[in-house]
């Protein structure tokens, strides 16, 4: 279970404007603006659930994986996610979790994809047994028989991105987090990407918290929506709140109906 | 899991981290021995600088050219050891700059281990063999007698060595964490350690000798040592004098620990 109370996150930003005049005084005297990412931000996930993250750009929603994933550390508030602080106890929270970030890859560029498999097997200290399995199950449902003995860097974004979700629960966590995990991708890969975590989450009771800009996704994967803007949560129910809050049937019209009436975007 | 257990699993781990840089160097057949070939030649210049110097004079500041020889190679593998592997530190501001860096977070492993495992540079074997050259050299133009008490020096004065240029390109990455900007400004100290240590650091006088034993600690692991090795001294101490690099390392890795805390991630 994931519980979050009254979380906030402050950036200090640098301000200047254009011009070499004023990149000359900034050198001596620099104006600082201060950015609340969070604010009080707060919500509870129960084991199993599907959730949807969403909200426009710069609205917090990084900001909240990076803190429940342990990479960054708030400046108040309370997390806990099954009785562990992710910041606090990093190292026996993080072997629980896997993380799909869509724009930056976690395979060896230069090698096959199954020499980056054994060795997350080490870092994750899988036994070979449990890894025979969940690699066997990983093949067969993403197809990637043909694709483990290829060079990262000779595979299509469709064929990488399937090798990403699948490194990523090489060490069957409890918790997955995609961040943009369809960006990129042509129709076929989507609904196979889609079709798979869907089956993750009914068949290993995965909870699954999905970032994303494409509603699709949000319609296809998620249950239950949190949509986050200028730093707090705005919304926390289901895809049919959305469609009445933005006054669409179209979940992608509704979005934007949404954000526009919060003056989020 | 007990403490040996923990360390061999951690070995383990980092051999498993090498095996796989090494197969994705020899990816790039090419590329892979034109750098080791250009990392043979590139250190030569010091060399050739060396050699000329003494065409010239035959005696620098009470040193002949073969201590100075035995000097520039000892430090030359020291920091090409370093090099190899704690070429992750010396890259670490591209790790910081595409994000690299959450993904080690995310991992239930230590930060250092990744970091260290994320790039082995076997490429720079090519400056290590140009230093055994130089060093077997320096050996034979100095006539150096073998004891035990000198075999145990130098053994000492390459593991001070690595530890005390691998703490300063610890300290370059943890610089990383405040600023990426202007950070060549450490290049004075690990590069410029190596081509100043190609000579006794006392040839530079006496200010600069403090520094370099108080500071940064280079002359416990070149000049006091290395009286020992060209017949100087017998004083069995300074064969231990390398070891202070430890306490050098232990600072540097405070200071990454400090670096790691006040990490904030960039972009998204």
């Amino acid at each position: 279970m994931i519980v979050m109370e009254n979380i906030c996150k402050t950036y200090r930003v640098q301000r200047r404007s254009a011009g070499i005049k004023e990149a000359c005084r900034s050198l001596f005297c620099r104006d600082y603006e201060y950015i609340h990412a969070l604010d009080n931000v707060s919500f509870t996930i129960h084991d199993g659930e599907m959730i949807g993250y969403m909200g426009p750009n710069g609205a917090g929603k990084s900001s909240t994986i990076k803190i429940l994933s342990g990479i960054l550390v708030p400046d108040s508030g309370k997390c806990e996610i099954d009785g562990l602080t992710p910041w606090k106890n990093r190292v026996a929270h993080v072997s629980r979790i896997g993380v799909v970030f869509g724009q930056r890859s976690q395979l060896w560029w230069d090698i096959p994809v199954i020499d980056s498999f054994e060795l997350l097997r080490d870092i994750y200290a899988v036994p070979e047994k449990r890894y025979r399995e969940n690699l066997e199950e990983l093949t067969e449902l993403l197809q990637l028989s043909e694709l483990l003995k290829t060079p990262t860097r000779q595979l299509s974004l469709g064929q990488r991105m399937r090798c990403e979700i699948a490194a990523a629960l090489v060490h069957s966590p409890s918790l997955l987090f995609l961040d943009e995990p369809t960006i990129g991708l042509d129709a076929v890969s989507k609904l196979a990407v889609r079709d798979f975590i869907r089956r993750q989450n009914s068949e290993h009771g995965t909870t699954v918290i999905l970032t994303t800009h494409d509603m699709q996704d949000i319609a296809a994967i998620a249950r239950r929506v949190i949509l986050i803007g200028k730093g707090r949560i705005l919304l926390d129910g289901t895809l049919d709140d959305i469609r009445r809050e933005g006054g669409a049937d179209d979940l992608e019209k509704a979005a934007a109906g949404l954000y526009r009436k919060l003056e989020i975007s | 899991m007990n403490g040996t257990g923990r360390v061999k699993d951690m070995l383990h781990l980092y051999v498993h981290y090498v095996s796989l840089n090494v197969r994705s160097a020899m990816q790039h057949k090419a590329s892979f021995f034109l750098q080791i070939t250009g990392q043979l030649l590139t250190s030569c210049t010091t060399f050739l600088g060396i050699y000329f110097m003494f065409l010239r004079f035959h005696i620098v500041a009470g040193y002949t050219y073969s201590d100075v020889l035995l000097c520039f190679s000892v430090v030359l593998m020291q920091f090409s050891l370093a090099e190899m592997f704690a070429r992750g530190f010396d890259t670490f501001s591209g790790m910081v700059r595409r994000g690299e860096f959450d993904r080690i977070l995310v991992r239930p492993r230590g930060e250092v281990l990744q970091v260290l495992g994320s790039k082995f540079e076997l490429t720079r074997i090519g400056r290590l063999l140009q230093a055994v050259i130089v060093f077997v050299y320096g050996v034979f133009a100095a006539r150096v007698h073998w004891t035990a008490l000198r075999v145990l020096t130098l053994v000492s004065m390459l593991l001070g060595g690595i530890l005390l240029f691998s703490g300063l390109f610890l300290v370059y990455a943890a610089f990383c964490f405040f600023t990426l900007e202007g950070l060549e400004f450490m290049n004075v100290f690990t590069d410029g350690g190596r081509e100043y240590g190609k000579y006794p650091i006392d040839v530079y006088g006496k200010r600069m000798q403090q520094f370099a034993t108080f500071i940064i600690p280079y002359t416990l692991v070149q000049y006091y040592p290395l009286q020992i090795l060209i017949g100087r001294s017998d004083n069995w101490v300074y064969a231990l004098y390398p070891m202070g690099a430890l306490v050098f390392l232990a600072a540097c890795y405070a200071f990454w620990r400090f670096g790691v805390r006040h990490y904030t991630s960039s972009g998204s």
